[in-house]
């Protein structure tokens, strides 16, 4: 048949097609949808650790930082902001702590995973230190107290007055460690 | 090639590479599946026929909404045009055969085993699928049953099954159209489904993406749409309309086609703007892949987002509208008869036309607020669904019956259905605009006592409407065994195009010689 090749060219050109749009769902999508994300702040994902440089306090300026925690799911954890606000100047450092106590008789791991609010925030949020970073592991019965050193970046915009971190806390025991290590 | 159908039973239907054979697999495949899922739909309907926890659990409820969508979309209707695609596409261009005989065969006999998988869910320990056919993480993910994976594996047959089915129509249409069948004079049933084959290898694949992120988040403790693991849900969201909105095309525009053909013929007149109707359905096609985020208004979009996602969709009811006037023009003045299949399809212009308004007023970011996830919604795609692909679906069948079987079926069976289904259609689907307006949500087993009456209605309508599909099969069966043998090669006085030319019943081979065209 003469058209065989034709048809070949038709398949093979038409299953290529089909293999690079699975990839593309798998491998394009997610970091495409990810930077999107970052660049419009929506999800209000905060950015991976800063590193703090020079910068001028703007004192005339005071920005409301609100703190929230919140357990996923069935996570046993006790956890808490040990303030639930602060009020900073943009560019100052500031440090503070969440509690967190395993009431279980099982060793865990959590993991916190942070969020800003409102959106156009999330890009002005800049945490130096985290304890969301890492996966946290808690023996049964043990409390900690978990550190977040954060500088409100003084270009945030000048219609917000108050920030909201909230975290939530997942229960990552059977997970292992694994993929926690690259969390924001 | 002078040579029939095997002889053997088995043979001829398990080894076919007949394209006839294959379509009528296709076409009482999907007849199978559509009674299965109208089987769900109709405990759906009796649980909710009245207030209160009758007769099922709430988890099983659950599962029969998520079952009935997806044997519904994957293996009613997708299969039922794929199945005319295969009969009428090669005797449209004048083609001897589909252009690649045993992937055609194997892209059919994979689908009973995907969804002998899929509805064995139902009888394993933990219940089929319970997440909605949308199946949204994480309730396809950390809150589903263990046997999502039978679902997972499912879907990804039935994708592998609808891409090789679309690129044998693709190679079919560019390949092997009788000289002198140019693209612009080929069917617009032909070209519907041209544009829909490419839109399927488009974005099925992207639908087993998603299901494979699914698959690698349960099993694999990747993070894809796993919040504790630095992924977002919102991504699945995001995956599955990329491949969900272009889907609803896929299951309309080959009812398009269909329509298409009909209307003139029971018109006698051409179809009305034949190039425009190409344009349009390709401009559709390709508006599909940009507006996917409207079905996700109230996830917490940027209000710019929500208005390009807004202006784009309200954009695609141009195209469409340009359709809709092409339909009506063709009637304008033609010599009309309303046999059973232009009833048929007269009923899916007004019944699609109505839906795509109720699809107007979804498109409105800031409405769909509250429209979002209630009974409107339900209303509003059964509207294009049902009165669209399978009021269209059946209109084919009673339209190239006779050309299949030789035997004419019974017209006035046929119109008695066709009253029934429409009238029973709107009892079933109407009051759930009502229903949705007044707030009530879709996918609970249970509602407020405000809701009792329109449900009783519409589950009364439900009832009927599965009746008629009852008639339906048996006027189908009737014609085959018993009909009124026919041998006009024309059938339908008024018909154009290269099938009508054939003897009626349609030979087992045709077109081994191609045709001339005038």
């Amino acid at each position: 048949m003469e058209n065989t090749t034709s048809h070949r060219n038709v398949l093979i050109k038409s299953l290529l097609g089909a293999a690079v749009m699975f990839m593309f769902a798998i491998f394009v999508l997610p970091p495409l949808y990810d930077l999107f994300c970052e660049i419009t702040g929506i999800g209000g994902k905060t950015g991976d650790a800063y590193t703090a440089t020079e910068v001028v306090v703007d004192t005339t300026r005071e920005v409301e930082v609100q703190f929230v925690a919140t357990n996923n799911a069935t996570m046993p954890w006790e956890f808490y902001p040990v303030e639930h606000k602060v009020v900073v100047h943009p560019g100052e450092q500031k440090e503070i702590v969440f509690y967190a106590k395993n009431l279980t008789g099982m060793d865990m791991v959590g993991q916190a995973i942070p969020n800003v609010l409102p959106n156009n925030a999330a890009d002005y949020f800049l945490k130096t230190e985290c304890f969301c970073f890492n996966n946290q592991p808690l023996a049964a019965g043990d409390d900690a107290e978990l550190a977040v050193v954060f500088i409100i970046d003084p270009d945030l915009p000048a219609s917000v007055n108050t920030v909201t971190l909230s975290y939530t806390i997942f229960d990552i025991t059977d997970r292992g460690s694994m993929q926690v290590s690259q969390l924001k | 090639m002078a040579h029939g159908p095997s002889e053997s039973f088995f043979s001829r239907w398990l080894f076919s590479t007949n394209h006839k054979d294959i379509g009528t697999l296709y076409l009482w495949f999907s007849f199978a599946m559509f009674l299965l899922g109208g089987a769900f739909a109709m405990v759906i309907r009796a649980e909710l026929f009245q207030p209160g926890m009758q007769l099922i659990e709430p988890e099983f409820f659950n599962q029969m909404t998520t079952m009935h969508g997806l044997v519904m979309v994957f293996g009613a209707i997708m299969p039922a045009f794929v199945g005319l695609a295969n009969w009428m596409i090669p005797m449209m261009i004048g083609a001897p055969d589909m252009a690649l005989p045993r992937m055609n065969n194997l892209s059919f006999w994979i689908l009973p085993f995907a969804f002998a998988i899929l509805v064995s869910t139902l009888f394993m320990e933990g219940g089929g699928p319970n997440f909605g056919w949308t199946f949204y993480a994480p309730l396809s993910t950390t809150y589903a049953p263990d046997t999502v994976n039978y679902f997972i594996f499912g879907v990804h047959i039935m994708g592998a099954s609808s891409i090789m089915g679309s690129i044998n129509i693709i190679a079919t249409v560019i390949n092997m159209r009788a000289p002198g069948m140019t693209y612009m004079k080929m069917p617009l049933f032909v070209w519907t489904w041209v544009i829909t084959a490419f839109l399927l290898v488009a974005v099925m694949p992207v639908l087993a993406g998603a299901v494979t992120m699914m698959l690698m988040d349960i099993n694999f403790g990747t993070s894809f749409f796993d919040a504790a693991g630095g992924g977002d849900p919102v991504l699945f969201q995001h995956v599955f309309w990329f491949f969900g909105h272009p889907e609803v095309y896929i299951i309309i525009l080959p009812a398009f086609g269909v329509v298409s053909q009909i209307i003139p013929t029971f018109s006698r007149k051409p179809l009305f703007g034949y190039s425009s109707m190409v344009y349009a359905t390709a401009s559709i096609a390709f508006l599909s892949f940009i507006v996917w985020a409207h079905h996700m208004f109230t996830v917490g979009m940027p209000i710019a987002g929500e208005l390009y996602f807004m202006y784009a969709t309200m954009l695609i009811a141009v195209p469409t509208g340009v359709k809709v006037f092409n339909w009506v023009t063709t009637m304008y003045k033609g010599a009309l008869t309303f046999e059973t299949p232009m009833l048929f399809s007269i009923a899916f212009v007004i019944l699609f036309t109505f839906g795509g308004f109720t699809g107007m007023m979804l498109s409105i970011a800031a409405a769909d607020t509250q429209y979002h996830d209630t009974y409107f919604v339900v209303a509003h795609f059964h509207y294009v669904m049902v009165a669209g692909a399978v009021f269209s679906g059946t209109a084919a069948v009673y339209y190239w019956l006779p050309k299949w079987c030789g035997r004419m079926y019974d017209e006035t069976m046929g119109k008695v259905q066709f009253w029934i289904a429409f009238i029973a259609f709107n009892i079933t689907f109407m009051p759930q605009h009502f229903l949705g307006l007044a707030g009530m949500p879709r996918r609970y087993s249970d509602y407020g006592l405000q809701f009792a009456d329109w449900n009783m209605v519409s589950s009364i309508g439900a009832f009927m409407y599965g009746g008629a599909q009852l008639l339906f099969l048996f006027n189908v069966i009737r014609t085959i065994g018993w009909g009124k043998p026919i041998d006009d090669p024309k059938v339908w006085e008024g018909a154009e195009g290269l099938e009508w030319t054939l003897p009626t019943p349609a030979p087992f081979h045709t077109f081994s010689t191609p045709p001339v065209l005038k």
